[in-house]
């Protein structure tokens, strides 16, 4: 059963430095205030899994968070690049990250093999690609029926997920809903799953088929409304398109992002008290 | 009407997409042309995101690939995962339409790094959905802006492969569909020529030069027997990409064209 906590309480019992950890979301449901609080709660030496990294793992990286990432595509979608990432990549700034690539398709596929307990994805990928050259876990398999070589990649089972979702129960049962990308299989393939949620429902009135997170397969659920910001909750928030923008000449100087970090995610206590002041400096302007 | 390369560049691809063909979108020019496409002469294209959304009708074009107004107007959306084993691979995707960084006379695709992997000059956002696509979708379009530092003689990093080494690369790769079948750019089209499949000038867009389209690739391009002169967007074409520009800006507080 998973237990309603309060976010900072959840990250503290969950998450260990070192640990693998998934904070995933497609561009929809971005666990970003749960990323501020492992950057609060200064872990350190995580291996980052993520599709589609963008600005909190930006931050987490800057922050000095992580160790290692694995990811699909890297970037600040519809403004350009993520500049910690490439700071720690070209220059190791604060620290050397190891990358680990894969394709898209790839990384899909290895979290249905985790969240299915099997040791490794079977997909028809990579022929012609240098992507194999750089990354040696990329292996092949010949199928034992028609010989048909076929790419071998290792499942993501991570120590533990992160996921933004819609709402939940007050048992810990979560609907999600919108674009799901990756969110169930990630959830699944976890030995812990935290999920924080825009509201807490006494009846999820969850339409048949719909995309429920039962209760027993998840550790903890956290009220966090807006938590998905500055991506969106589809029915309850909408993406910040500007907040995308505003963060490119933030993160592209290492002075400019410590003074953000500093000021905005380790000098507010959580994320209520970050949205209160980036509400007021938007005032200001 | 009067109009520009961009714009020239947006309405030859978006030609190319026949109506009532399941297209496998890429975020940016690919989903600007795609929608036009779906505006104009292809009423019936399915516009399929790896996010997850099938049969989207997007009224302003995306920002992202998981925007909430293209899971609003799609038939249905599906997990990502369900997108690239189902519908991909499961053989279902006539065209694949992609951006690139860089492309190569093969129609080969980088969207990793410039320069050396692990010292690179300049590191990009990565594969994506790309390389898959470029496999499995039965076709692919490429559509990129032209010039001597995108259309390059060799590619650092091959992300997503086209035709290969070119000849019959793709049959020995084993990859089930038949890779780019054009590229379009703000200056002409390129179609691959049998048997090299290396890809050569088809069409010249109105008011460029032979002599523009060699200094701004990479590589000695090499022309048809016969060159066409792309025909001029028309107005229906030009006022519908205006209005979805103009729809898109008012919607995401940007400059249109930026989209």
């Amino acid at each position: 059963m998973a237990e309603i906590l309060s976010l900072h309480e959840a990250v503290k019992q969950f998450v260990n430095d070192g640990d693998t950890v998934a904070l995933e979301g497609f561009t929809h449901l971005i666990p970003t205030a749960a990323g501020h609080e492992i950057i609060r709660q200064n872990r350190k030496d995580l291996t980052l899994v993520r599709m589609t990294p963008d600005l909190i793992y930006d931050q987490l990286i800057g922050a000095g968070c992580a160790r290692r990432l694995v990811f699909s595509w890297g970037g600040n979608p519809g403004v350009g690049s993520l500049h910690r990432l490439r700071d720690a990549v070209e220059k190791q700034w604060p620290q050397a990250i190891e990358i680990e690539e894969h394709s898209h398709a790839d990384l899909a596929n290895a979290y249905v093999a985790g969240a299915s307990g099997l040791p490794f994805a079977v997909l028809r990928a990579y022929a012609g690609s240098d992507l194999p050259k750089v990354n040696p876990l990329i292996k092949t398999v010949t199928c034992p029926f028609t010989g048909e070589v076929l790419a071998a990649v290792p499942s993501v089972r991570p120590d533990v997920t992160v996921i933004h979702a819609q709402k939940a129960d007050r048992k810990g049962n979560v609907l999600l809903w919108g674009i799901l990308g990756v969110q169930k299989e990630a959830a699944l393939a976890a030995k812990r799953c935290i999920v924080t949620v825009e509201e807490i429902v006494d009846d999820l009135q969850a339409p048949m088929n719909s995309c429920v997170l039962p209760t027993w397969a998840l550790s903890a659920v956290c009220l966090v409304p807006g938590g998905s910001h500055p991506s969106y909750a589809h029915g309850y928030t909408e993406r910040d398109n500007v907040f995308y923008q505003a963060w490119d000449p933030i993160a592209r100087d290492r002075a400019t992002f410590t003074a953000w970090i500093d000021e905005y995610v380790r000098g507010t206590a959580d994320f209520e008290q970050y949205q209160a002041k980036l509400a007021s400096a938007a005032e200001a302007q | 009407m009067s109009y520009n390369t961009n714009e020239m560049m947006t309405v030859a691809a978006a030609r190319r997409l026949k109506n009532g063909s399941v297209c496998f979108v890429g975020i940016g020019l690919p989903s600007k042309a795609a929608n036009l496409a779906r505006l104009t002469s292809s009423p019936d294209v399915v516009l399929i995101y790896e996010s997850g959304p099938i049969g989207a009708k997007p009224t302003v074009l995306p920002l992202s690939i998981g925007d909430g107004e293209l899971a609003e107007t799609a038939d249905t959306v599906v997990p990502t995962g369900e997108i690239f084993r189902y519908w991909l691979q499961g053989g279902r995707i006539d065209v694949g339409f992609l951006g690139a960084a860089q492309v190569d006379r093969f129609g080969n695709i980088n969207t990793t790094v410039v320069g050396d992997y692990h010292h690179p000059k300049v590191r990009l956002p990565g594969a994506g959905g790309a390389p898959e696509i470029a496999g499995s979708a039965k076709s692919v379009l490429i559509i990129l802006k032209q010039s001597h530092r995108s259309f390059v003689d060799k590619l650092d990093f091959i992300t997503s492969v086209g035709h290969g080494e070119g000849g019959d690369s793709r049959q020995r790769l084993g990859l089930p569909g038949a890779g780019p079948v054009g590229i379009i750019t703000d200056l002409c089209i390129m179609e691959p020529q049998a048997p090299s499949h290396e890809f050569v000038v088809t069409s010249i867009h109105p008011g460029v030069t032979r002599e523009q389209i060699v200094a701004a690739t990479g590589w000695p391009i090499r022309f048809a027997e016969t060159v066409d002169t792309t025909p001029e967007p028309n107005d229906t074409e030009l006022t519908a990409l205006r209005d979805l520009e103009a729809r898109t800006a008012a919607a995401h507080g940007q400059t249109p064209g930026d989209a």
